[in-house]
């Protein structure tokens, strides 16, 4: 008879389910995994180190480029970090845009989230469906930081400026009919925030769609019900958070637990969900697709009612208008000043903490006294959740190793930093 | 579906103050309370006492952390020292700050750097208590010597596993007890620890495909290390308003909102 052993499959690096570069060492016994090894790093590109090397507002940008899909929930982390250590409060109008823009981002992300996981357990539909949507919330992005991604948008102090009155528009072409055209720049007639809140009227909507494809969709179900059960003390001990942790009943949100920027002023919910297995993840993901909506709403309607400041007036660390340069002698030091060398932050420490889409996103920020930080530490959500992978996959089947890789929510660019 | 802070009894939450107190009878006095910023909490532990006091913190019920949030190793071979003496150089233009003193990726030559701080490795904890809605950062300086050598925490939270295997691999310090402590982040085969502030940022090596060798080698780096910016430490007044306000406040010691 022959010998029956484990043989050791090798998953990815290069993988359309391995969500960038996991390269995943699985033993099998028949089809059925035994143990994983993911190995990661592959995306190492030492952010961390880099931000030592520079002044502190020449790292944000790198900080978009942490959790590429949730780029300005990395920045909220690093400037909070910073407002800290300088004992800077931010104005308010600056908080409610911020407040704005995690939710905006948090929708992107839970967006980005749902197609790729739809995908990888076959539903085609949904990610289509998702990307529409993402397109209107990248073209938020662009109208007010010229990007669609990494926007750099948020500053010490408060975000770079203040939101347009303008919303960018289709320009005729040869490949759209003018009634198109006009249909598609029917919402972006006004100012941004008459675009998001045409955008919150219709995402309801848009949300039941993609309810309508998954959650009663019994093949959904097969692949998401009862696989990778995660119970709410085990979840903790392995350093879980976000909808990974609530996902498995734990009532934890950093929004309402330890409320920053504008979020004690705002209603939601926090959706927990039951059993902890990928279905209630699932679950608590497209409520909290609703609750940001929500969000969303209520920033909206107390933008368009408060204008103010976005920045706070200190030149040592904001730099001077432009046209305040022209004429005056102490904001054209002000602005070499910031722009050679940068604000020195004073001597000490801090941890902060943002509750990005994916979990608790924290930097811990060192500093000596320097224009540089002496040490960056981000704390990245994916990091522990893929080491907690391993407890999830063992006894499930190959096949439901990308159900789980789908309901935590990796994404490597944070993972690996 | 738990809310871990809910409160039966429907207690008002402890202060900063009542918590602090806590922790320090929990961990039997080996806890040393550190500056932090006003509403944050830092201690420090002995190395040897780390994983006992990191075990009553989170079984004490007064203190109870369920979670590690982070861990991360720091370095403090150059801590407070800066690449460019702002007194007396104004008059030797740019390049001045290009050849800076201790510019941590590049040692001048001849010179070696000065002798590091008897306790130049520590990790750092970064504890969260759902109960009780606070954050803690531990802070523990690892035995001295070549490797470093801390006890791992594995035991007490299995979360730690790849915290420490990161820690490892970036600053090479040595956790007694890690179950699989393999690098992680670098690439197989790397040789040193690139987060330790005598590794250059350049790094050492850089990689090419030979057409003769038909293969991709590893070389030592072409690329000159450059500094563009020079670290400096400004001793002037410009913060002084917000700090004394903050001292002030952390003298008080207003329990201000967690992490608000």
């Amino acid at each position: 008879m022959a010998e029956i052993r484990n043989f050791t499959l090798n998953f990815g690096p290069q993988h359309p389910a391995a969500h960038g570069v996991l390269r995943l060492v699985l033993e099998m016994d028949g089809e059925v995994v035994q143990k994983a090894d993911p190995h990661i790093g592959l995306l190492h590109r030492g952010t961390e180190k880099l931000a030592e090397s520079k002044p502190f507002n020449q790292s944000i940008g790198y900080m978009d480029r942490l959790d590429y899909v949730s780029m300005m929930c990395n920045e909220h982390a690093y400037v909070r970090a910073i407002e800290k250590l300088l004992g800077i409060e931010v104005p308010l109008r600056a908080q409610y845009i911020r407040t704005m823009f995690d939710e905006i981002t948090r929708i992107l992300n839970h967006l980005m989230w749902l197609g790729a996981h739809g995908l990888d357990i076959g539903a085609m539909t949904v990610f289509l469906y998702a990307f529409r949507e993402r397109e209107d919330l990248m073209d938020c992005y662009e109208a007010v930081s010229g990007t669609r991604m990494h926007a750099t948008y948020y500053r010490p102090g408060g975000v770079y400026r203040d939101l347009p009155e303008k919303m960018p528009q289709y320009a005729p072409s040869k490949f759209r009919s003018r009634r198109e055209i006009d249909r598609l720049n029917q919402a972006r007639s006004g100012s941004l925030l008459d675009f998001i809140g045409d955008f919150t009227d219709r995402f309801p909507k848009c949300v039941d769609e993609y309810e309508t494809l998954l959650t009663d969709n019994r093949i959904w179900k097969q692949r998401t019900v009862n696989i990778a059960v995660l119970s709410p003390e085990r979840a903790l001990a392995l350093g879980c958070t976000g909808p990974v942790l609530r996902g498995s009943g734990v009532v934890w949100d950093l929004r309402k637990k330890q409320p920053y920027a504008a979020y004690d002023r705002m209603d939601f919910d926090i959706p927990v969900g039951v059993n902890g297995d990928c279905y209630d993840r699932y679950l608590v993901r497209v409520e909290e697709l609703r609750q940001s909506n929500r969000i969303i709403r209520q920033c909206v309607d107390w933008l368009k009612q408060n204008p103010g400041p976005v920045m706070v007036e200190d030149h040592k660390i904001v730099p001077p208008r432009r046209v305040e340069m022209k004429g005056d002698m102490e904001s054209l030091i002000h602005h070499f000043k910031l722009f050679t060398e940068g604000y020195a932050v004073p001597a000490g420490e801090t941890y902060a903490a943002v509750e990005a889409p994916k979990g608790e996103f924290g930097v811990w920020l060192v500093s000596d006294g320097a224009n540089k930080p002496y040490r960056l530490k981000a704390r990245a959500p994916g990091f522990p959740h893929l080491a907690a992978m391993e407890e999830l996959v063992r006894g499930h089947m190959l096949a439901d190793v990308t159900a789980v890789m789908g309901t935590i929510d990796i994404v490597f660019g944070e993972i690996d930093r | 579906m738990s809310d871990p802070t809910a409160d039966p009894a429907g207690a008002p939450p402890d202060s900063l103050e009542a918590y602090a107190a806590a922790v320090l009878d929990a961990s039997g006095g080996r806890a040393v309370r550190a500056a932090a910023l006003a509403g944050e909490l830092a201690f420090e532990v002995p190395a040897a006492a780390l994983v006992e006091v990191c075990t009553r913190l989170r079984d004490d019920e007064r203190v109870h952390v369920e979670t590690l949030i982070d861990l991360s190793g720091i370095d403090y071979l150059t801590f407070g020292r800066d690449e460019w003496s702002t007194h007396g150089a104004t008059g030797t233009g740019f390049s001045r700050g290009v050849s800076g003193r201790y510019a941590a990726e590049s040692p001048p030559a001849g010179e070696a750097l000065p002798e590091p701080a008897a306790r130049r490795f520590a990790v750092v904890y970064q504890l969260l208590s759902l109960r009780h809605n606070r954050r803690l950062t531990l802070r523990a300086y690892c035995e001295p010597g070549e490797p470093p050598v801390i006890d791992s925490v594995v035991e007490v939270w299995p979360g730690a596993n790849w915290f420490e295997r990161e820690a490892f691999d970036l600053f090479g310090i040595l956790f007694r007890g890690h179950p699989d402590l393999r690098r992680i982040l670098t690439d197989y085969g790397f040789i040193g620890h690139p987060f330790r502030k005598d590794f250059p940022l350049i790094g050492h090596v850089e990689v090419r495909y030979d057409p003769a060798k038909r293969r991709v080698v590893y070389e030592p780096v072409s690329i000159e290390p450059r500094v563009l910016v020079p670290r400096v430490i400004r001793e002037d007044s410009r913060y002084e308003a917000t700090l004394t306000a903050r001292t002030a406040a952390g003298a008080a010691a207003t329990p201000g909102k967690p992490n608000g």
